[in-house]
């Protein structure tokens, strides 16, 4: 008997393309408004913690300070020294490397061309911590890490800028008027988090400390954990070396801070999702629309095809199959806009997520999701005037004109 | 001559409406139908003749009195099984046709065994037999747009008959029609009667269609008026 009905079914929808298509546009819009903005937010998701891993996996960034958006009064903090750093080295377990990082901003100059740049004193561990590769030219040697010597590895952005087309290892540049030779280039590693991780010159931390800033201190202590310790462990035992170093006391807080990068990732990652969420949910409420819309047409369909239905239970039909079959046709109306819906979403999606530069992931869940809904709204939104119809009276049915 | 009664009224009212505005539309209607008859309906309108069809084709019940068909006491039955008395053993042709539009003429003729839950072959097999019964048979894929107001209304009887209905009730079949096709329905009504022993009640107007039937009951005032037989045989 469903056979019957899907059959009579589509048999009435055929007979009206045009008014059956426009019946189910909402539907359409709606299922391909939601499906596209979910993929597209999910790769964009993607690509927020691809660019995070980039910043490198299971590192803690320890800074002085409370961290964002606490204790705004009070002396600052004292930055770190490189004692803190041979501390940890010794004292922490699950450390792979610690490097720490003296930032300053400068201008570098080269022949005719200046750029403005972030300098980053630090150490070879660095490299290792980050685990970032050289394209050419080589890393600092301990002598010229020990000595603080004028030599720098300069990111791509900075190469671009500065060298154009030549090839910069070896060359001399000037940099906040000091001369340094450049040893090596980092391997492209495009945005990470917020800035762009090739805009950098890498030198001897010595040489920062000495030239630019002017004292021992370090802003921050990178520290790579070892893949085979807990993160949360070694950043627990990190602020408990820290609170003993800098004498913090029983109940007072910390004036440091220890940062996950895969807490960053996750707060991100978090942020585009309920974003994908919001945007969807407004895309949902064309799906709400699409749904009324399908009532709507249905009822009108009703009255139009009262006496159709007359003739129906005038031939035999019970109340239960004249119910059945506007319910089924509202349901497969519905049902075939959502696959035209999800069709239009994949076209969509994949036309503009190359656009968006996030990548494209077809999720069967969300489409899967999207389809059982826009049923669920042909039973909901077509029960109305199915009911409606079944209820009709056959002999006023026959007199309708 | 088929004596036995298939539809049997006893004491029939109809009442519409409650109150001061109440209107009886039938006052007592006793009437007897033999199984096999071609029972010609008529009355000025008024009479009561449209609600005692309603009545007889069970779409409609009575207010008040009994109303036996082959046996059931069918002014106790529920909307639904009202719906499967009609399904099982009645056809209806109507003075509009009623068809589907936009539906083929086979298509409009299978409809009454698609809700018996005939299988698609057999359907077709069936709806062509009724087609081509009423000598429509190179008409099937047609619309009703598509075919002659006597073929639409053949096509309706194709559809009456496709279930082979125990009676057959046609409400004014000829009412929209020339008398050229009047009588060409007349007869097949008349041929269905003899021949395939379906019940015919019919409800007309005209005098020179009544004159088909083998019995005529003229209803007046929401009584049964007289019965006298007709020229049918």
């Amino acid at each position: 008997m469903l056979g019957t009905t899907i059959t009579l079914a589509f048999r009435a929808i055929m007979r009206h393309k045009l008014r059956s298509f426009l019946t189910t546009l909402g539907i359409i819009i709606g299922v391909a408004a939601v499906v596209t903005m979910v993929t597209l937010g999910n790769g964009a998701t993607a690509a927020v913690r691809e660019q995070i891993s980039s910043l490198g996996a299971n590192i803690l960034q320890l800074r002085p300070g409370q961290g964002f958006g606490r204790g705004g009064g009070g002396p600052r903090p004292p930055n770190f020294k490189p004692q803190d750093v041979t501390a940890i080295e010794n004292q922490l377990t699950g450390v792979r490397a610690v490097a720490p990082q003296a930032q300053t901003s400068a201008t570098a100059i080269y022949e005719g061309s200046n750029w403005s740049t972030t300098v980053n004193g630090t150490t070879a561990a660095f490299f290792e911590a980050q685990q970032w590769k050289l394209d050419s030219g080589r890393l600092f040697m301990p002598e010229e890490e020990e000595a603080g010597k004028a030599v720098c590895i300069i990111g791509n952005t900075v190469r671009q800028n500065l060298f154009r087309n030549i090839d910069p290892v070896g060359k001399q540049f000037r940099i906040k008027g000091v001369s340094c030779q450049v040893i090596g280039v980092l391997t492209t590693r495009g945005q990470g988090g917020f800035q762009d991780q090739d805009d950098t010159v890498v030198m001897p931390i010595k040489f920062v400390q000495r030239r630019f800033t002017g004292d021992r201190d370090i802003s921050m202590i990178l520290v790579a954990v070892d893949d085979a310790y807990e993160t949360s462990a070694v950043q627990a035992s990190l602020e408990q070396l820290m609170r003993e170093r800098r004498k913090i006391k029983e109940g007072d807080q910390d004036n440091f801070n220890v940062f996950d990068t895969k807490q960053i990732s996750d707060t991100l990652t978090g942020t585009t999702t309920i974003l994908t969420q919001i945007v969807a949910a407004v895309a949902a409420i064309s799906l709400l629309v699409g749904g009324i819309g399908i009532m709507n047409i249905m009822l009108v369909s009703v009255t139009e095809r009262t006496r159709e239905i007359g003739i129906r239970l005038a031939i035999g039909a019970v109340a239960s199959e004249v119910l059945m079959q506007f319910l089924v046709e509202a349901i497969v109306l519905s049902c075939l806009g959502g696959l035209i819906g999800l069709f239009l979403a994949l076209i969509a999606s994949i036309a503009i997520a190359p656009l968006m530069q996030v990548p494209f992931i077809f999720d069967v869940r969300v489409n899967l999701i999207a389809f059982l809904f826009s049923a669920a709204i042909g039973v909901v939104f077509g029960y109305f005037p199915a009911r409606r119809a079944a209820a009709l009276n056959p002999i006023d049915a026959l007199r309708h004109e | 001559m088929p004596t036995d009664p298939i539809i049997s009224l006893r004491g029939v009212t109809k009442v519409y409406g409650s109150g001061p505005t109440a209107f009886q539309a039938l006052k007592g209607v006793d009437l007897d139908i033999a199984r096999g008859d071609f029972v010609a309906v008529m009355g000025p309108s008024g009479s009561g003749k449209s609600t005692t069809m309603n009545i007889l084709g069970c779409l409609d019940v009575p207010s008040a009195g009994s109303f036996l068909f082959k046996g059931h006491h069918v002014e106790t039955l529920d909307r639904d099984q009202r719906a499967l008395l009609r399904r099982k053993y009645l056809g209806f042709v109507f003075q509009g046709f009623n068809l589907l539009s936009r539906t083929t003429a086979l298509e409009n003729v299978e409809l009454p065994l698609l809700y018996r839950g005939e299988d698609r072959k057999t359907r077709q097999e069936q709806g062509m037999a009724a087609l081509d019964k009423v000598g429509l048979k190179p008409w099937w894929d047609h619309t009703p747009a598509e075919l002659s107001g006597g073929q639409q209304q053949r096509v309706a009887i194709a559809r009456a008959i496709v279930t082979q209905p125990d009676v057959l009730l046609a409400d004014e079949p000829t009412g929209n029609l020339d008398s050229e096709r009047s009588v060409e329905i007349m007869e097949l009504l008349t041929d269905l009667n003899k021949n395939s022993g379906i019940t015919v009640l019919m409800v007309t107007h005209e005098p020179e269609m009544a004159a088909f039937a083998r019995t005529i009951v003229t209803f007046k005032d929401g009584l049964v008026e007289g019965i006298r037989k007709g020229e049918g045989n």
